[in-house]
């Protein structure tokens, strides 16, 4: 029996009908020219309406999407007199965010010599790493080199990536597969040993490692457990997001005020110094898009940051995963990874017919997803409502033999079994989703960034990636930057003498809010999407 | 009560969250039914995708003598559900440092001496969400064999299911864990490609290249760009 119902399955019968043809001719790739186009009249980021620029700041006139630039210019949970004199814990470091940026910050931080706490928004590993399934970069192969990979990344980023990052990135690479190791993530190998890589969306070389299609997942449990391992030296706080950051009376960052999620208590941690870790923002889901990202991906750390004065960046381009799930409905905006075209599914229409090369960038390849659905009406229209197109993965079979997507793609095997749908006989129905930020605070290649005190790590930073990240380069900088940011955040520790504590930011943040005349009605951070209904 | 459908015409069927009754559309997700009765969840959310394990739910239907386990992002309602969220269960994790540890037939055991306790009797198998054979890893558990707890217990998401359910006690998740983590850091082959990059790397063979990429102007950058070679698929 079929999860599909019976429209879709006529729709099915076509693909059916095209497959011999298609596993013959590949649709052709687009022109530089051609891909400008498509972008600037179908790619979510050109649609200047949905944008607009924050009125109050140090990046004063920046342009967001209107969702983020709504929670950035919200109004603090706390007041400017929150008593500030009684914390209910002390540290040298305290890490802002349960994901791999943070894990990774904190293990350095200890190694470094630092007592550690790490406060996180939900679980310890509710967080996007856990989600990633696709891989890891780094050049490590003789056929490739850090300085190939270096242009990769800038290419993808369409060269406005910020170089010292992107050097950082790559030259650091090798060294964080082997920490990964000697920590015991299992990493794809042949018998004897060699990494099993494949390409990404824009690699010139294979340089994705990967864990079955669990890699950010594994990744993500092995540090977790190690940080547990090291319950002397750090403490790990669950259900504890961090709402504001305090500075000192010398205007460096000396510590949070964090909400216990169940009680609504407010509390005051203080510390030498901060890792701010708290990933990105899907769930503000710009433009009404679904998207891939976990339930606490709210732009927290945006907005933390911003209020003590550090810039931010790139924040006018989001990524749109073009494969997200579109039916069924219980799993709408869910990755659909993209190994899947990789191992040669083609995207096709309501007639079964091909409409783009598979493997344009991502940008690209989810601005044609959107012509074709949007303005030429060759999508598919599920019962309630939702648009998509084929990803045609029977194909993969057919070309690389059976069993090749049960051993590839379990994960997504599985998810799609779930709900009677089995994608080794039956298409996927996909489309665009709200997947990655780009951008966010501004980021200084030892993880520093405007403020003193403060450090930054994983996807809240803006520069290593530019204007679009490539696949595998995330769960790259999560620990490169992860591990920079625990060291020198340590170091700072060691070597300051703390100030007052004071939230006077927040009386000056309030006045120029009010100054400006903006008031957008928000509590900021968020912490969390409201999915309840309301009658 | 509310009425009897949903706007789209849906008709609601009855499920009890917590023992209490809700009509919810019969198309959505435990947790997106849970969320559509009013809840805002904090506890048993986590990633909505079936990867972090944070949603763990066991459940009945009425008038089925059954007792049956899923994930609430990944398990679709059906009509008189009785759900019950298992959020958090406690088990016991050994602390270790993974450095000082061997890979030897009996590590697993001499930080888990209960693993020896397991009967066998495969209850944990059958609630596992992630279709692992929990049984069989902790068998190989006792046979010492980490290699193939480590391969078996790979899709383990650490939702609690099989502890929960274990009469003997065991932490499978966190047995099969240390497992997969002294099969990563001892027993997999080594790179030798990686190693020898990083003796290059550290030697400083790709400094001067990757100098003199940061000290092109755009234009020049992207020229080098367009022109590089792509290895094959
Ligand atoms: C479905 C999916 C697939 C992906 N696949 C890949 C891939 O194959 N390769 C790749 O390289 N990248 C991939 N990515 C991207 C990559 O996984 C993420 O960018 C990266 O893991 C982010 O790590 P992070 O530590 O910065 O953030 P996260 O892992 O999201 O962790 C942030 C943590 O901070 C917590 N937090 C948030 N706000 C607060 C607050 N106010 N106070 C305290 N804590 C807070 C969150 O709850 C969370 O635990 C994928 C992403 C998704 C969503
Ligand atoms: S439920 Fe417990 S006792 Fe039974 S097989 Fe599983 S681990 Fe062993
Ligand atoms: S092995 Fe246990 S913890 Fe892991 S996924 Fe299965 S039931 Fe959950
Ligand atoms: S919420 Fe993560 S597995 Fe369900």
């Amino acid at each position: 029996m079929s999860g599909y119902p019976p429209e879709m399955q006529e729709s099915i019968r076509r693909v059916e009908a095209t497959r011999a043809r298609r596993l013959k001719e590949t649709f052709p790739a687009m022109s530089m020219d051609e891909r400008d186009e498509i972008l600037h009249k179908f790619h979510p980021d050109y649609k200047e309406e949905t944008f607009r620029a924050i009125r109050v700041g140090v990046s004063k006139g920046q342009k967001m999407p209107i969702e983020l630039a709504d929670v950035v210019e919200g109004r603090p949970h706390i007041d400017p007199d929150f008593d500030l004199s009684d914390p209910i814990a002390e540290t040298d470091v305290l890490v802002i965010g349960g994901g791999g940026a943070g894990a990774s910050a904190a293990l350095l931080a200890q190694e470094h010599g630092a007592k550690v706490i790490l406060v996180t928004k939900l679980r310890f590993g509710d967080a996007n790493t856990m989600m990633a399934q696709g891989g890891i970069q780094a050049a490590d192969r003789p056929e490739d080199s850090p300085a190939i990979h270096y242009l990769d990344v800038m290419g993808g980023g369409h060269f406005t990536n910020v170089p010292e990052l992107v050097e950082a990135l790559v030259m650091d690479a090798p060294f964080v597969i082997k920490w990964l190791e000697d920590l015991g993530v299992m990493f794809d190998k042949e018998p004897d040993g060699t990494m099993v890589e494949r390409h990404g969306g824009g690699t010139s070389r294979k340089r994705m490692h990967s864990a079955r299609d669990y890699s950010g997942a594994e990744i993500m449990r092995t540090l977790r457990d190690e940080v547990r391992n090291r319950e002397d030296d750090i403490i790990v706080i669950e259900f504890s997001p961090a709402v504001e950051l305090v500075l000192d009376d010398e205007g460096r960052v000396a510590g949070a005020v964090v909400m216990n999620l169940e009680t609504g208590v407010y509390g005051f941690i203080k510390a030498k110094a901060v890792v701010l870790a708290t990933g990105g923002g899907g769930r503000l889901h710009y433009q009404g898009f679904p998207t891939t990202n976990h339930y606490g991906a709210t732009a927290d750390g945006v907005v933390l940051a911003y209020r003590v004065g550090a810039r931010l960046g790139y924040l006018e381009s989001m990524q749109y995963h073009p494969t997200g799930a579109a039916f069924p409905e219980q799993i709408v905006g869910l990755l659909v990874t993209e190994k899947v075209r990789g191992l040669g599914a083609q995207p096709v229409n309501r007639h079964g017919e091909q409409f783009v090369y598979p493997l344009e960038p991502r940008d690209v390849e989810a601005a044609a997803f959107i012509r074709e659905c949007v303005e030429r009406g060759n999508g598919i229209v599920t019962p309630t409502g939702q648009v998509g197109v084929w990803l045609d993965s029977p194909m993969i079979d057919i070309i690389h033999g059976p069993g090749t997507i049960e051993r590839n793609l379990p994960a997504m095997v599985r998810q799609f079994r779930r709900f009677g749908i089995d994608i080794t006989k039956e298409p996927i129905l996909v489309y665009p989703t709200l997947h990655y930020q780009n951008g966010g605070v501004r980021l200084k290649a030892d993880s520093s960034c405007d403020v003193p005190g403060l450090f930054i790590a994983g996807e809240v930073s803006g520069g290593v990636h530019g204007h679009n990240r490539l696949m595998g380069n995330s769960l790259l900088e999560i620990t490169v930057f992860g591990r920079r940011a625990g060291r020198s955040a340590a170091e700072f520790a060691h070597k300051i003498k703390p100030g007052k504590p004071t939230l006077a930011h927040l009386e000056r943040w309030n006045r120029e809010l009010e100054e400006a005349g903006v008031d957008t009605g928000v509590v900021s951070p968020i912490l969390l999407p409201d999915y309840t209904r309301h009658e | 009560m509310t009425t009897a459908r949903t706007s789209e015409g849906e008709e609601l069927i009855p499920v009890y969250i917590m023992g209490k009754c809700y009509m919810v559309p019969p198309s959505l997700t435990i947790m997106k039914a849970m969320e559509w009765a009013g809840y805002k969840l904090i506890r048993g959310v986590g990633c909505r995708g079936g990867f972090c394990g944070a949603c763990a739910t066991a459940y009945r239907i009425q008038g089925d003598p059954k007792l049956y386990f899923g994930l609430a992002c990944q398990t679709v309602v059906q009509p008189g559900m009785y759900l019950a969220q298992l959020p958090f269960f406690p088990a016991r994790r050994a602390s270790y440092d993974i450095a000082q540890l061997e890979p030897t037939p009996t590590t697993l055991f001499s930080l888990y001496p209960e693993l020896l306790r397991c009967l066998g009797c495969g209850t944990c198998t059958k609630a596992c969400p992630q279709e692992i054979d929990v049984r069989a890893y902790m068998a190989a558990g006792m046979r010492g064999d980490i290699a193939k707890v480590a391969d078996l217990s790979f899709d383990c998401i650490m939702c609690g299911l099989c502890a929960a359910r274990c009469p003997a006690e065991e932490a499978q998740y966190n047995i099969a864990i240390l497992a997969r983590r002294l099969y990563g850091r001892y027993l997999a082959p080594r790179s030798r490609h990686l190693q020898e990059r990083l003796e290059e790397i550290r030697a400083g063979k790709f400094d001067e290249a990757i100098a003199e990429l940061k000290s092109l102007s755009v234009e020049e950058l992207k020229a080098r760009y367009e022109a590089r070679d792509i290895e094959p698929a």
